[in-house]
Parts: structure tokens; C-alpha cells; sequence
């Protein structure tokens, strides 16, 4: 069975209106990285809040290590898309406070060697005792992210974490992020509006279609190596093959799913055929 | 912005010399001798001073009770004549405590009915007809059923006070945002470290600025609630001194009700200051 497993997954807001997606079925393997995909409102926050167990789904089951998921816990580490750091403590309180809850008998230097191990992996050991409101967007992402990896979860949930940031500093952060995970052999979810970062990132990128009652359409393997960086990426044909398959499908497929009834979305490698670059596949 | 602050000042101390010069020339003995000289008369005969019969008094009269009171604080001979220091301590002293009962009352009340919006609802009607009552109002019913003066006004302290402070108590906590609570959930932190750890600094600056407005009421209300019960305080102090008939005194006292409110304020909003956080 799958580290994470999600059967049936629906919500509905009101009892009378559609639900918001409905027959939601995938799984994610431990270590790999996963991105969701889709158009706004189809749901994906939705979907990543009940797993995080902040939501209740209407109907389905969702299972995580052998268990289900019920609530919110420090198994799963939420970053939010409004980074949620508490503008009255110094970026090292912000991630301490993570580390305590995790261990709360844990001594006050190894909190704070924790947090300062974290931080400085994301590279903010000179921004410790600053105040979130004095960070760039960019670096107050970064708290977050390190106040999720800090308390060292078994998954980490992300929702559109760089969705505010300019493309300059969203690139240095997904670097940084790719960087950690490969180190890390974390497991992710991932929201993104982003088609090229979730190419990056991911091994799997599922697709949604809009709602009303949306679904997982299709799954999306990544066929690129899993070594990857920003830079090589584009010089592999696989990428492009891989994009246009994305692209596709929100522009022009994301509407018109497949018939209902389908359950299991089918998996598709665009670029399969392609050989794989010198370069990359070193 | 430094030449600004300057310039403010100068043209605060510019006003405040104008106004004491008017007020100089306008309280200048009338040189209608005749009608001076029989006022003086009157007044030897009623066996007062023909200084303080003189109508509105002078600025300088201000000055020298300004000196006088506050060269002897700390004087005690007898009920109608206690230093200010000794007044403004009993009037601090009440408000101090009434204001301390408002808020071992205020905070935990209004952090249950932040977090509940069925008790919110529940309590809004009561907290809506007895939050305009005047406080004063409760005197008489304070003073017949507690029995003890003192007691009245710290009473009546405490039922100025404790709106304001719910009210906001209740506003800030029910408004901290979801996000932060989320982060609390996720890692599992426990109610009361939750409570202290983010809804409290989350909504301080609201709670501050509900205790802030609570002492400027609480102040503007022993004044007229010692006028009321009398004995002792800042408030009893004008009004005795309106006995006397002595208006220096009167204006003497006016200023330090002014210049204390002042400081209260000032220490409110630094502790405003203290807690607030920009997101
Ligand atoms: N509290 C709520 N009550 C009613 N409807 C809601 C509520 N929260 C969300 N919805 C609806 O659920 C749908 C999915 O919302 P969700 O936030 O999951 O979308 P999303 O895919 O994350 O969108 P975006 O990409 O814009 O973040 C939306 O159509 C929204 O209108
Ligand atoms: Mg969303």
C-alpha cells in the first residue's frame, strides 16, 4: 500500500449545491514529490486542507502511514500559502515554536540549534532575530518552509508557497527547495499554479479539472531524471514534450473531463519516446 | 521633520504665552476706585482677604498655589486639608483597583466569549444595554449595597471600565487570524499554551486598546464619583476647595486631573506600542 492513500475523496460546502470535486482517487509513494495542478476554485486547497486535517471531506477515505487521517497533527507539515508566520516573533521564535510543540522535552539549546539548522538551510542564518514584517516575501516563504521541515514530518503539504513571489526569487527559492528534498528524501504535495516549477519539482504532477464536481483528470509522470536542475531542463526535448501535455490540458481540456464514472485517472509519460539528453542522463 | 517637531513646539509655547497674557490682562483689577474700595470694605467685613474676592483670579495666583501645593505634597492635618500627592494617591489607588478587578474580570471573560460565538451571541444583549449606562447611575444602588464609600467607587471604577476591555477582549481574540490558529492545529499545541502563545499576543494590541480607552473613562469618572461620595481623592479636592471658595485651588487641582490623565494615556499607549506588531 501507498504511504499516502486517497479513496473517494469529495466535499460539498452546501447540502443542495454540487460538490466542489467528488471521486478524488491517488496515491503518493514515500519520498516522492507530488504537485497538484488545476484552474482556481477547482478545489486544490480544498483537497491539500484535508490532508492536512484542517477540513473534513464530505465522503472518502484518507489513509496516511497505515492510518487514517483524522485532524490536524505533527506528522504533516503545512506550509501555507500566506506563509502564516506570526508577525510578533523573530524568525527564530517563529521556527522554535514548531520545534517545541514537536519535542516539547527537548532543552532549550537543542530548540534553538534545531531552528538555526533549519534556517540556515534555507539559507537565513543572518535573518535569525529579525521580526517577519522586516523579510522580503521571498525570505518570509523561506521561514515557513523551514518551520515545516524543522519539525522533520513525515510529509509536507505545500500550498502554492511561491505563488506571491517574482520569478527571479521563485527560481532561487525552488533551487533551494529541490536542493533540500533531494537531500531530505521527503515526501511532498504540492499545490502550484505554475506548470515549469511543477516539471522541476515533481515526480508526479496531477492534473484537476474544474469544478464543479472536479477530478483528478489525469496523472502526469515526469519523465525528465530525477536529478534536474532549473538550467538543464530546457535543453531536454522530454520538457517540452511534457509542458505541451500540461498546457494542453488547462487550456483546453481541463473543461471537458472524461466521462464520469471513470475512477482511476489513467497515468500518462509524454516524452517517453524521446531519448534521454547526454547531459542529464549523466 | 526635526525643524517641523521645533517649529511646533515654539509655536505650542507662542499659544500657551498668549493665552496666559490675556488671561493676565483680563483679570486685572478694575481701577474703578470707589466701587474697589468699597468691595474691600465689604470683604474686611466678612473677614476675608480683599485679594480673593476679586473675581476670576490672575495666572499669577495659579502660579503661587502651583507652588505652594506642590511644596508640600505629602502634608496630612486632618481630612480638609491633605496634600495632593495624598489625593491623587487615593484616587489613583481606587481607580488602580477597580481598573485591576475590570481586568481579572474583562480577559477571561472576554476570551471565552472570543472563542465561543454561541456564548457571543448569548451575552451580546446584556453587554449592549449595560455598556451605556453612565456609571455613575450604579452610585446609589453601589452605595446601598456595598455600604462603604471607598468601596462605591472602586465598584464604580470597575463598571466603567470592564466594557471597554470585554468588548475588545472579546473583538480581538474572535479576530485573530485563521491562518495563525491553523499553524497552532497543525502543530498540535495544546489550548491554554495556544491561548498564550498566539491568541493572546494576537489580539494584545486590540485588549490594549480596549484598556486605553477604559482609563480614560475610569479617570474621567472618579473625579465626579469623589465629587459624589467625597472623603478623599483629586475629585473631593475641587470640590472642597469649591467650598472654599478658593478657585486657585480649584484650577491648581484641574491641572493635575489634566496633567495625570495625560501620563495615564502616555503609559497606555507605550504599552500599545510594546505589543503591536506590523504583519
Ligand atoms: N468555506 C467555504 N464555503 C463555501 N464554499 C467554499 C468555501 N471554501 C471554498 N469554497 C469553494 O470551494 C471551491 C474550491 O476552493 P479552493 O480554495 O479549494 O480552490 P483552489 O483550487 O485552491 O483555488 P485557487 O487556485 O484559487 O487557490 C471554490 O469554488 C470555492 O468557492
Ligand atoms: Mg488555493
Amino acid at each position: 500500500m501507498a504511504f499516502l492513500q486517497v479513496d473517494n475523496l469529495a466535499k460539498s460546502y452546501t447540502g443542495n449545491d454540487a460538490p466542489v470535486f467528488e471521486n478524488v482517487n491517488f496515491s503518493i509513494e514515500k519520498g516522492e514529490f507530488v504537485c497538484i495542478i488545476g484552474h482556481s476554485g477547482c478545489g486544490k486547497t480544498t483537497i491539500l486542507n484535508a490532508l492536512a486535517g484542517l477540513e473534513n471531506a464530505s465522503a472518502g477515505n484518507l489513509i496516511m502511514d497505515g492510518r487514517e487521517v483524522v485532524g490536524p497533527g505533527l506528522d504533516r507539515g503545512v506550509v501555507f500559502q500566506s506563509h502564516a508566520l506570526m508577525p510578533w516573533m523573530s524568525v527564530i521564535d517563529n521556527v522554535k515554536f514548531g520545534v517545541r510543540s514537536r519535542w516539547p522535552d527537548w532543552s532549550k539549546a537543542q530548540i534553538e540549534a534545531q531552528a538555526t539548522q533549519y534556517l540556515e538551510m534555507v539559507g537565513l542564518g543572518h535573518a535569525l532575530h529579525k521580526k517577519p514584517s522586516m523579510l522580503s516575501g521571498g525570505m518570509k516563504q523561506r521561514v515557513g518552509i523551514a518551520r515545516a521541515f524543522a519539525i522533520q514530518p513525515k510529509m509536507l503539504l505545500l500550498d502554492e508557497p511561491f505563488g506571491a513571489l517574482d520569478a527571479l526569487t521563485r527560481g532561487t527559492i525552488q533551487d533551494e527547495l529541490l536542493k533540500i528534498v533531494q537531500a531530505t528524501e521527503q515526501t511532498v504535495f504540492m499545490i502550484t499554479h505554475d506548470v515549469d516549477e511543477a516539471i522541476l519539482l515533481s515526480d508526479r504532477i496531477l492534473l484537476m479539472s474544474n469544478g464543479p464536481r472536479a477530478r483528478i483528470a489525469e496523472i502526469v509522470q515526469v519523465t525528465l531524471p530525477r536529478r534536474r536542475t532549473r538550467h538543464d531542463m530546457h535543453h531536454d526535448p522530454r520538457f517540452y514534450r511534457i509542458r505541451n501535455h500540461l498546457v494542453d490540458f488547462l487550456v483546453s481540456r481541463s473543461k471537458d473531463p472524461k466521462p464520469a464514472g471513470e475512477i482511476h485517472p489513467p497515468v500518462v509519460r509524454p516524452g517517453e519516446d524521446e531519448p534521454l539528453t547526454a547531459s542529464l542522463a549523466a | 521633520m526635526k525643524n517641523e517637531h521645533w517649529k511646533s513646539l515654539l509655536l505650542s509655547v507662542v499659544l500657551f504665552a498668549f493665552f496666559i497674557g490675556v488671561w493676565f490682562v483680563a483679570t486685572q483689577p478694575k481701577e474703578s476706585a470707589q466701587q474697589a474700595a468699597a468691595q474691600d470694605e465689604y470683604a474686611a467685613l466678612m473677614g476675608k482677604g480683599a485679594a480673593k474676592s476679586g473675581g476670576f483670579p490672575p495666572p499669577q495666583e495659579i502660579g503661587k498655589a502651583i507652588v505652594t501645593h506642590l511644596s508640600d505634597p505629602f502634608k496630612d492635618n486632618g481630612p480638609n486639608d491633605k496634600g495632593i500627592a495624598i489625593q491623587l494617591g487615593h484616587s489613583l489607588g481606587r481607580v488602580g483597583l477597580g481598573f485591576a478587578l475590570a481586568i481579572l474580570v474583562a480577559l477571561p471573560l472576554g476570551f471565552t466569549i472570543g472563542m465561543s460565538p454561541l456564548l457571543h451571541r448569548a451575552l451580546d444583549p446584556f453587554i449592549q444595554v449595560l455598556k451605556p449606562i453612565s456609571p455613575l447611575a450604579w452610585m446609589p444602588l453601589a452605595l446601598y449595597t456595598i455600604k462603604d464609600s471607598d468601596l462605591s467607587g472602586i465598584f464604580v471604577i470597575f463598571i466603567c471600565s470592564v466594557w471597554p476591555m470585554l468588548i475588545n477582549t472579546a473583538f480581538g481574540v474572535a479576530n485573530v487570524r485563521k491562518d495563525w490558529l491553523n499553524v497552532a492545529r497543525t502543530l498540535e499545541v495544546k489550548p491554554l499554551r495556544k491561548a498564550l502563545t498566539v491568541i493572546l499576543p494576537a489580539a494584545a494590541p486590540t485588549i490594549l486598546t480596549g484598556m486605553r480607552i477604559s482609563m480614560g473613562i475610569a479617570w474621567l469618572v472618579i473625579v465626579a464619583a469623589e465629587m459624589l461620595v467625597g472623603g478623599t481623592g483629586v475629585g473631593y479636592f475641587v470640590w472642597n476647595e469649591w467650598n472654599n471658595l478658593a478657585l486657585p485651588n480649584v484650577i491648581f487641582a484641574i491641572l493635575v486631573i489634566g496633567v495625570v490623565g495625560m501620563i495615564l494615556d502616555r503609559c497606555f499607549a507605550g504599552l500599545q506600542k510594546l505589543v503591536s506588531y506590523t504583519e
